[in-house]
């Protein structure tokens, strides 16, 4: 298929923020269709077009895929960011779901009823910290590489870039007892196609605001 | 190769039971280290065994793997239970993620408030019945195949009927509207791996009861 993926979903990050970095980052041009409307969600809803009823759904070599991971794992193969072999992609796998745990509570933050926002965020700053953030210095500690797996750029080191910078947004010195880390941020980010993405006027989407989360829970009825 | 697949987790389903399945259909034999005390939960971190301090870990090829969705993963790519080509490994991918949801409201059910649960188990058949099981039902019916993809047996229909016999554990009538899905049932039941782990003695973990709550509240509440 000569046409660029299309993505589906709310105008902000979610659970299609990482899709957008790892499609940037593979230098694939995309096009979006944003939900801003109960009635745009029922539309889609009503073509068939989700196979869950849900969002993401990205649209991509004629198929209509949904879930994020099965989004994600797709692009990584199609565009050779999966490793070489079985036991790389396992790796990735493995470091993907660590920085996926991380995200995620990070993307739930400003859903959360706000008596518990702030035992939430201590808990995002305490797991960056203590369980997430150590295994992938440790990971670039052992091996001297600029890439966590195989000695080459991957989804996970995409993947880790975002978590990264997200969490810098919760906690500016996040970084700081973390120097290989640091070091890997300021490489990463400084290739070309992530730093485009990463340049104001790109497809990258701003951190959820009120307005953000009206919307979304207006439209999901949440 | 160093021997039989090590899997560390509670005596109970969890988050490991989707692996058991998966072994067990791909006729992988398998040991079981279980985590009955804290102390036992805090040596295996103390030790640098688990990537994130979490369990599953399954010790395999060499490898402390973690990570759920990493570790079927790799089961399924190794025993060639993940499609013949990147288009089959999606359409997977996409049917095991919405399955693993529905499992997910499964899995936290015991852990809900006696108040929360009926509305719980509502929302569980409300789910089956109008998101997912009319999914397969409409797959199978359309390929009219035994196998969701690609004719031949994947992870994806591993999924499906482990998640056909929990639900069914709850709602016995749940497959009433879906004469295909019943027909699945029997057809998978049937198949040796899955019947030899469907009989009494095998390594198939019974329904979550209040023992199992508690030893896992005991193991892992701060």
């Amino acid at each position: 298929m000569a046409a660029k993926p299309k993505l589906y979903y709310t105008r902000g990050r979610g659970r299609m923020e990482s899709i957008r970095w790892l499609l940037a980052a593979a230098g694939v041009e995309f096009e979006e269709e944003f939900i801003d409307t109960k009635e745009d969600l029922e539309k889609l809803r009503n073509d068939g077009s989700l196979l869950f009823q849900q969002l993401p759904m990205v649209e991509i070599d004629g198929v209509k895929m949904v879930q994020t991971r099965a989004i994600l794992s797709y692009i990584a193969a199609k565009y050779n960011l999966y490793g070489k072999d079985l036991k790389e992609r396992v790796w990735i796998d493995m470091y993907v779901e660590g920085t996926t745990d991380l995200m995620i509570m990070i993307m739930y933050l400003p859903f959360q009823p706000a008596d518990t926002k702030e035992k939430n965020f201590a808990l995002i700053i305490e797991r960056a910290t203590n369980r997430y953030f150590p295994v992938y210095e440790k990971a670039l500690k052992d091996h001297g590489h600029d890439y966590l797996v195989g000695n080459k750029l991957s989804w996970a080191d995409i993947h880790l870039l975002e978590a990264i910078l997200m969490a810098e947004e919760c906690k500016p010195d996040i970084l700081s007892a973390f120097p290989l880390l640091q070091a890997f941020k300021g490489r990463t980010s400084n290739i070309a196609t992530i730093k485009k993405f990463l340049q104001p006027g790109s497809q990258r989407k701003p951190p959820a605001d009120e307005k953000f989360v009206t919307t979304v829970k207006q439209i999901f009825n949440i | 190769m160093s021997g039989k697949p090590r899997l560390t987790y509670c005596n109970g389903r969890g988050r490991m039971e989707p692996v058991r399945w998966l072994l067990a259909a791909a006729g992988v034999e398998f040991e079981e280290n279980f985590l009955e005390t804290k102390e036992q939960y805090e040596k295996l971190i103390k030790d640098g065994v688990l990537m994130f301090q979490q369990v599953p870990l399954v010790e395999i090829d060499g490898m402390k793997m973690v990570q759920t969705r990493a570790i079927l993963s790799y089961i399924a790519g190794k025993y060639n239970l993940y499609g013949k080509d990147l288009k089959e490994r999606a359409l997977i991918d996409m049917y095991v993620e919405g399955i693993t949801d529905l499992m997910q409201m499964i899995l936290m059910f015991p852990f809900s408030p006696p108040e929360a649960k009926e509305k719980n188990l509502d929302s569980i058949k409300e789910r089956a019945t109008n998101r997912y099981f009319p999914v397969f039902e409409k797959v199978l019916k359309q390929h009219g195949q035994d196998f969701l993809v690609g004719n031949k047996f994947s992870w994806a229909d591993v999924r499906l009927i482990e998640a056909i016999l929990a639900v069914e554990e709850k709602i016995p009538a749940v497959l009433s509207g879906f004469p295909q899905l019943q027909a699945f049932k029997i057809r998978m039941s049937n198949m040796p791996p899955i019947k030899r782990f469907l009989q009494p003695g095998s390594p198939r973990k019974p329904p979550p009861d209040e023992h199992y709550v508690e030893t896992v509240l005991k193991i892992f509440k701060k």
